[in-house]
């Protein structure tokens, strides 16, 4: 019998991982340091039309598009004249499972069922479980899903607990556990007793399953408006979500739609600390995994992460846990839609936003998500207050993650911070090039490193030679 | 002497999964000084007390073993107290966006 210890499960990643996922990276190996991304989308991928098709079979998709009337005419109050864009939001709470994330895993799950498996796995504490656990009971598969939920107290996050009380409420098994990143080993050690796939996030089908969210806004607006959004607005941690969605878009032929990225700012606390996991009042959607995700996309559960968010973002803001709260408050109270504060990160960041474009452009805020006991502004900062973080009124610039959460005393204190992508893109470069340990760029990684980074194959050499002391060799 | 919990039962066990010696290199020091551990519920296969080391059979039909903590574990999760720092934000607003410009 195989070691079950901690160091023997991870040495058999790799050879789990292909049996759980029936994709063999390794044929996508290109040059010294790369992969073609592209031939992975699709070869491993279904088309946008097939899933389109396989999405309406599990009543995914096709969700409220709802023009934030009141909430725009709030914003253009702050707005200087002429500014003040329309919001517009895509109700992702109506799908099955409550959030964007039906589209995710229906894919991952009509596959695994096509290929014969019994059952799916999922690790995630968000959403995502309760979107795997739906669809699979739809196509009469097993579903376990392994959770992070408390610290060594044995206290949980509300959130999380509401949302694994959901994949229970769709016949989910549930593996609650305490904090830490090995619950990647626990994760592999029930996909080899199991013999089930691995419903990742990160897969080709994972992301496929989101480019429908941004082909249906470009399809609506236009329908609608007769244009394309000026600006889409997509909450951040994985990527996949922004990643699917830019893909979306761009099928859509919707090529000059600014893609804009917003997190919860939540700098300073460490994701796998014992300590710190209870003094956060967001679990997702945060900078705690939007920056190190955007940076280095591969650290995911499979081998080559399909969610490479660099490639499509235009801008990335940060907005604060107080704003969130807000703006949540003020979705339910004058547009009336009561909706989970985690989705609502993109419409906070989309109110300060708007106010800098035109007042003839529309900018898109792509997601909502259920909410609940626990996943709900009231019960996160009840939680808050317990676990010794002030909460209160007043300037959300003083909030400093894991002390305090600050509810602006006034709408027009709701602020975007932008966070500097040039530097993430350095980052992200330094990490390939310490990983690798590439003493030269071949042409074929170059233009792998610009797709990667978004930037032209010329600013990227410069940028490797500059930075790196590394220069492009061979035609 | 606790009270017997019948077999069939449903209930949560607790297991230790990785023991404070044995985590992963890379988490952080406090992480690294308590255990991973585990909670999982399912029905129970023989009658048993509280904190007996059990099997359970799991909804997927898997059998896991480990200390029973709780009979029908319930969902604590709630609302909770109003938050008074979000009360004012609903008249706040409608007020804002009824002024005249």
């Amino acid at each position: 019998m195989a070691a079950n210890d901690y160091q023997s499960v991870m040495a058999r990643k790799n050879e789990i991982m292909k049996k759980a996922v029936g994709i063999d990276y390794d044929r996508f190996a290109q040059g010294e340091l790369g992969f073609d991304y592209e031939k992975m989308m699709s070869e491993v991928g279904y088309d946008l039309q097939e899933i389109i098709k396989i999405q309406k079979e599990t009543a995914v998709g096709n969700t409220p598009f709802i023009e934030l009337k009141n909430i725009t005419k709030l914003a253009r109050k702050f707005a200087p004249k002429g500014k003040g864009a329309r919001i517009f939001l895509k109700d992702e709470a109506a799908n099955p499972s409550g959030s964007f994330k039906a589209r995710r895993a229906s894919i991952s799950v009509y596959h695994a069922e096509k290929e014969g498996y019994p059952g799916v796995v999922a690790a995630t504490s968000g959403n995502y479980g309760a979107a795997v656990a739906s669809q699979a009971v739809m196509k009469n598969l097993e579903t376990i899903i392994v959770q992070e939920v408390f610290d060594s107290r044995g206290v949980g996050q509300p959130e999380i607990l509401e949302k694994g009380r959901k994949c229970e409420a769709y016949g989910a098994e549930v593996l609650q556990l305490s904090v830490g990143p090995e619950l990647f080993y626990t994760f592999l050690r029930v996909l080899e007793d199991t013999g089930y796939f691995n419903a990742s996030l990160y897969t080709p089908y994972g992301i496929a399953g989101v480019e429908t969210l941004g082909y249906e806004i470009d399809k609506e607006l236009k329908e609608r408006e007769n244009k394309s959004p000026d600006a889409v607005i997509i909450t951040h941690a994985g990527g996949g979500n922004l990643t699917g969605t830019a893909r979306g878009l761009i099928k859509a032929d919707a090529q000059q739609t600014e893609i804009i990225a917003a997190s919860v700012d939540l700098s300073g606390l460490h994701m796998a600390s014992d300590h710190d996991f209870n003094r956060k009042s967001f679990t997702t959607g945060h900078t705690g995994f939007g920056v190190p995700f955007a940076t280095r996309p591969d650290r995911a559960d499979v081998p080559r992460n399909a969610a490479r968010a660099l490639r499509y973002m235009d801008q990335y803001v940060t907005v604060k846990q107080g704003e969130v709260f807000y703006i949540t408050e003020a979705l339910a109270q004058i547009e009336g839609i009561e909706r989970g504060p985690a989705g609502n990160t993109s419409l906070a960041a989309a109110f300060d936003l708007a106010q800098k474009m035109d007042q003839d452009q529309i900018i898109v805020v792509q997601e909502t998500e259920y909410t609940g006991a626990g996943k709900h502004p009231m019960a996160q900062l009840n939680f808050a207050k317990e676990n010794g973080i002030v909460v209160k009124n007043g300037d959300p610039d003083q909030e400093e993650a894991g002390k305090s959460v600050i509810i602006p005393e006034h709408p027009s204190q709701i602020k975007t911070r932008p966070i500097d992508l040039d530097k993430l893109k350095l980052s992200y470069l330094n990490k390939v090039i310490e990983e690798t340990k590439v003493k030269e760029i071949k042409e074929i990684d170059l233009k792998f490193l610009a797709d990667e980074i978004n930037k032209s194959k010329q600013e990227t050499e410069k940028i490797l030679k500059e930075e790196f002391s590394l220069s492009v060799v061979g035609g | 002497m606790g009270d017997i919990i019948k077999a069939k039962s449903w209930v949560q066990i607790y297991q230790v999964v990785l023991p404070a010696g044995k985590r992963a290199p890379q988490v952080p020091d406090d992480t690294k000084k308590v255990p991973l551990e585990l909670k999982v519920k399912g029905f129970l296969k023989e009658d048993a007390k509280m904190k007996d080391n059990v099997e359970i059979k799991t909804v997927t039909n898997r059998t896991l073993k480990g200390k029973l903590i709780e009979v029908n574990p319930s969902y604590e999760h709630k609302f909770g107290k109003m938050i008074p720092e979000l009360l004012r934000i609903g008249s706040q607003i409608r007020e804002i966006i009824k002024e005249e410009v």
